[in-house]
């Protein structure tokens, strides 16, 4: 009974994680129809900037992680805010009227540019994660050791979505967002700006991103110019899995993944763990496109 | 107030608009009409900057409207109820009512907008927490042209209002719009279908048209 309780609150961690960087994908396929790939790598680079900023914070602020791990994470958020707005005006934003194909493919090489640009940059071996959240054991039971790290996770990946939520449902930029996802011409005959609500929802994708990369760090401290790939393909998975699009599902995906991953290694064996993550891609893909929560939607002519 | 001169635009191959001009005065209620393809739509949406315009100038209040981007133009105060509605099916009624107001700042006036609306279209203000994807064919229409108005235009430009609505409501709607023109003294470009021909002039000329009466004013 409390193995179960350690898997599911360890599948729900590690859910946290695919769920955070799975609304980023789902919000930028909802306004520009097309699946951001470099935005696995924006997790890393989150995980990176936590890296290098941490110890610099840590003694700052006399070595509390109370006002150090905040700190950490919105300078995250804000560098990946900044990298991923970056992305999308040199990168998609000339190509908007071009074929989707030709963004999807530019998108590929970004991806491919930060993953080795990161490896020259950070060094390619896997770095150690400073310690951000406290690890205090909650729980002591010979079959269920339960520390702070985990539920500081789940805490705070809690607070950011319902802060999402908060700014999609009762904003009047995330109503916006909301708007241009279903008709953009409608939404710029309202006198909404497009290009403005695109660059919103990178920001907001990026720093969710970042938060994950954060989180990640805390949760497995080691890091490395490539530890984006797998987790971006998971969190695609989540995505996809929710209903591509949809906001509720890509949170609904992650955290189903995130179980199915924690059971499959921990009752089955973990050279299934990614076989199994892709099988379900595969029978979602056949079955029900449309995900979850998703909507069917016949491609426009 | 508006004044479009020799517009031409072309989508890839095709010519779409050769040569349009057309002048609107203030406080007018204008119609266009013409067949399906005849470039009514096109018209419209180039006015509104959705399509670009490869040759011909679109002037508006002294103000060059050619090709510049569309929430500008909103901003310069040319609002339009496009063709198909396009409401925003996931959205409340309340909701795409405040997206109209998205460029306004003075609450109490987007207030008395939002009223105005409401006054017009009593049914909106029944449905206001509804999706607006659940409203019906009618509905929405009255909610395409609130939310126009919410943009607070002094140019409103309405595209096909009668467009597969229940032949009860076209006359109502067309109420609505005169009486949008009588209340507020907005000016008014109407786009229509017929059968052949596109005519351009005023409304009262128009709407003398037997054939225009009964098949767009609602009479019999």
């Amino acid at each position: 009974m409390s193995e179960l309780l350690q898997q599911i609150i360890n599948g729900i961690s590690l859910g946290s994680i695919y769920a955070l960087i799975a609304l980023g994908y789902t919000m930028v396929y909802g306004v520009l129809r097309f699946i951001n790939f470099p935005h696995g790598d924006a997790f890393m680079v989150g995980a990176f900037v936590g890296y290098y900023a941490a110890p610099r914070i840590v003694p700052l602020v006399g070595g509390s992680l109370l006002i150090a791990g905040p700190i950490t994470l919105l300078l995250s958020m804000l560098v990946c805010s900044a990298l991923g707005v970056t992305i999308e005006k040199l990168a998609y934003r000339p190509l908007r009227p071009r074929p989707k194909l030709t963004i999807l493919i530019t998108a590929i090489g970004i991806s491919l540019f930060l993953e080795f640009g990161g490896q020259l940059v950070f060094g390619p071996d896997p770095k150690s994660f400073p310690t951000l959240l406290p690890s205090a054991v909650i729980i002591n039971t010979p079959n269920l050791v339960l520390r702070s790290t985990p539920v500081i996770v789940i805490a705070t990946t809690v607070g950011l979505m319902l802060l999402l939520r908060f700014i999609v449902m009762k904003t009047k930029l995330g109503t916006a967002m909301r708007a241009v996802s279903y008709n953009q011409s409608a939404a710029s005959l309202m006198g909404i700006n497009i290009d403005t609500v695109i660059s919103f929802t990178f920001v907001l994708g990026s720093s969710l991103a970042a938060a994950a990369g954060i989180l990640y760090g805390s949760l497995y401290p080691s890091i490395n110019p490539l530890m984006g790939v797998f987790p971006g393909l998971k969190a695609f998975i989540s995505a996809v899995l929710g209903g591509i699009g949809n906001i509720p599902g890509a949170a609904i995906g992650g955290f189903i993944i995130g179980l199915i991953e924690t059971f499959v290694t921990g009752y089955l064996s973990p050279t299934y763990r990614d076989a199994i993550a892709f099988g379900i891609l595969i029978l979602i893909l056949l079955f029900k496109p449309s995900g979850i929560l998703g909507r069917a939607e016949s491609e426009k002519v | 107030m508006l004044t479009v001169e020799r517009l031409e635009v072309r989508y890839g191959g095709i010519h779409a608009i050769k040569g349009v001009s057309l002048s609107i005065a203030r406080g007018q209620i204008a119609t266009m009409l013409g067949a399906n393809g005849a470039g009514k739509t096109t018209t419209l949406r180039t006015i509104s900057g959705l399509v670009k315009a490869s040759r011909g100038t679109i002037r508006f209040e002294d103000v060059e409207l050619t090709n510049r981007p569309p929430h500008e133009i909103v901003a310069l105060g040319v609002g339009q109820a496009p063709e198909g509605r396009m409401i925003f099916a996931n959205l409340t009624v309340k909701e795409n009512l405040e997206m109209g107001a998205y460029l306004r700042k003075n609450r109490a006036e987007i207030q008395n907008d939002l009223d105005f609306v409401f006054s017009i279209f009593p049914r909106l203000r029944e449905r206001i927490k509804q999706p607006g994807g659940t409203l019906s064919g009618g509905e929405q229409q009255m909610l395409a042209i609130g939310r126009a108005l919410m943009t607070r235009p002094r140019l409103l430009l309405l595209d096909e209002p009668s467009l597969g609505i229940a032949p009860i409501l076209v006359k109502t709607i067309f109420e609505k719009i005169q009486e949008i023109n009588r209340e507020l003294g907005m000016t008014i470009l109407l786009v229509v279908e017929t059968g052949e021909l596109m005519i351009e002039g005023k409304a009262s000329e128009i709407a003398k048209n037997e054939g225009v009466r009964k098949a767009y004013l609602g009479e019999t």
